[in-house]
């Protein structure tokens, strides 16, 4: 079928409508990347791409920048994010399937969804003033008490527990992703088939078992999309993390300490950038993550179009 | 009679959650090493009273028996009876092939490794042993490791009845088993389901008149959630004794 139907006039005006609409986002998406890539040109030309990636100075008196200390900030807070919050996720998910009485089921959906809804910047309000100090004084000493005294592992949690870290940051962007991971999950479990179910039942298994050996492998494609978005989401989220973070741009070993990530840096830096190298450099970070956001999209696409491929047959 | 009684329900009553009447009143035994067919038209109770021997229903919250239902001695109605170890000696084949998303081998392990079957050994025996019963062993003996999905839709349903029979059932409960398949994927599984009998005793809900006609020793009827005729297969189908049976199995209705 031909994009514009000519013969009938409203019909020729209604898909024109449409199909301006539908092609502004591909022009924005283009324009956007466009700018991206012109206003970092002189910083892409002066650190390269390598280099850019590889170097950990980021000291605007010098006029040296790397992206090295906010890629491995946005990379800490995602992963140990994507740790606490993918098996709250799917645990959520799990008892609203398969173990919920139903009069509960619609509650516990709709108080996930409204934690979705929170804007970022309460979390990030609440982050400093309730969650940091919590973590200061209780659970960081915890952990130090604890993992801080095995040998590998201890090393993650040296240093004084003053809540504005990388882990508290962490802890707040997995509070953010639980609803998506958790409702994506759930959507993905509800796609195996009851018969399925109800004939692993049939030769004795456990509600456990179940789960375990047909629900999780069926829809083990629908739950790694869902993670695919929440890193996404993950990457991308700023406001939440900058109240705790503590900006600072270094490679920390331990989780204990200050970092910035990318979406900090910007947020924090814009507004002092007072070189055109400092901007440009800024406007390249901005570029780093574009593209690092891009990939993790079109992996979680990938996933979810190969799951509905293999349920639509 | 010389037969003796695997299983039997007395005076069931079913009621799904919602206090829906499905099951009234039932008397009916299924003897040892026969195969039993329950029809009768649509939504008549005939897979209701398939899914009270082991006890499917208890998956959904307020669904409700009455009566007695006696395995082993024992009526599996009541509150102390251990599902799960029910389950594997009354086993179930449903109407649309169910292979887990798990290589062949591993789905007819799934239900010894539930059994306590541990070593390698011994599952593979099992295994073959199980595959050979359901007619299955030699289309898929070079590619065990293959994902059960691959199969088509007749050696599917084979793979589950192998996978029931896998963990040695008293019982195999059949619910229209043939619906989704084409005739000669249809015609082995009859001839499966014959052989069985000689280990298991089985009990089938058919659409297909002529199918409980071919295959099974026992047949019972039922309309509206009641069981109204039950009788040997031979005297049902030649000189049945209520006129409501001889309606639906002539034709003039259902």
């Amino acid at each position: 079928m031909p994009i514009l139907q000519k013969k009938n006039p409203v019909d020729f005006s209604f898909s024109l409508i449409t199909a301006l609409a539908s092609f502004t986002v591909v022009l924005l998406i283009g324009g956007i990347l466009a700018v991206l890539v012109r206003e970092s040109s002189l910083s892409i030309q002066k650190f390269g791409i390598i280099k850019f990636l590889v170097s950990t100075d980021w000291n605007p008196v010098t006029e040296s920048f790397g992206a090295a200390t906010t890629v491995y900030g946005t990379f800490v807070t995602t992963v140990i994010a994507l740790v606490i919050a993918i098996p709250a996720a799917l645990g959520i998910a799990i008892f609203i399937t398969e173990i919920s009485p139903n009069f509960l089921k619609g509650p516990i959906g709709i108080a996930i969804e409204l934690l979705a809804a929170i804007p970022s910047i309460i979390y990030g309000m609440w982050g400093l003033f309730t969650l940091a100090p919590i973590m200061a004084k209780y659970v960081e000493p915890a952990l130090q008490k604890s993992i801080g005294k095995l040998p590998v592992a201890g090393m993650l949690f040296q240093g004084t527990p003053m809540g504005i870290d990388l882990l508290t940051a962490s802890v707040i962007l997995s509070i953010m992703i639980i609803p998506f991971t958790a409702s994506i999950s759930r959507d993905a479990f509800n796609l195996t088939p009851a018969v399925v179910k109800e004939s692993a039942y049939a030769i004795g298994a456990t509600k456990w078992e179940v789960v375990k050996n047909v629900v999780i492998p069926y829809s083990k494609l629908g739950v790694f999309g869902g993670i695919a978005l929440s890193l996404g989401r993950a990457l991308g989220e700023t406001m939440a993390v900058a109240f705790v973070l503590g900006n600072k741009h270094e490679i920390a070993t331990s989780l204990l300490d200050a970092a910035a990530t990318i979406t900090v840096t910007l947020a924090n830096e814009f507004t002092e950038a007072d070189t055109d190298m400092y901007l440009s450099s800024l406007f390249y970070l901005a570029l780093v993550l574009f593209v690092l956001s891009f990939i993790v999209l079109a992996i979680a696409k990938f996933f979810l179009l190969k799951a509905e491929r293999k349920y639509s047959r | 009679m010389a037969e003796t009684v695997a299983i039997e329900a007395r005076k069931l009553n079913f009621y799904y959650a919602g206090n829906i009447h499905a099951l009234k009143d039932i008397n009916f035994s299924a003897c040892k090493r026969t195969v039993t067919a329950l029809i009768g038209p649509s939504g008549c109770g005939k897979t209701t009273l398939l899914r009270c021997f082991n006890r499917m229903h208890d998956l959904y919250p307020k669904n409700r028996y009455e009566g007695e239902i006696i395995f082993e001695d024992k009526n599996i109605l009541s509150n102390e009876i251990d599902l799960i170890a029910l389950r594997s000696t009354v086993g179930m084949v449903f109407q649309k092939p169910t292979p887990f998303p798990m290589s062949i081998f591993d789905n007819i392990a799934y239900g010894l490794k539930l059994k306590g079957v541990k070593k390698r050994s011994d599952l593979s025996e099992k295994i073959e042993k199980a595959l050979k019963h359901a007619a299955l062993w030699d289309e898929v003996k070079d590619k065990l490791n293959d994902s059960a999905y691959e199969l088509s839709g007749g050696q599917q349903q084979r793979l589950v009845i192998a996978r029931a029979l896998a963990v040695e059932p008293e019982v195999l409960l059949f619910d229209e088993p043939t619906s989704a398949l084409d005739p000669i994927s249809t015609g082995k599984i009859e001839e499966l389901i014959v052989q069985l009998k000689n280990d298991v005793t089985i009990i089938i809900v058919t659409h297909n008149m002529q199918q409980a006609a071919r295959i099974s020793d026992w047949t019972g009827f039922m309309m509206l959630g009641e069981l109204i005729e039950f009788d040997k297969t031979d005297k049902m189908f030649t000189a049945p004794s209520e006129k409501l049976t001889e309606d639906y199995i002539t034709g003039r209705f259902g």
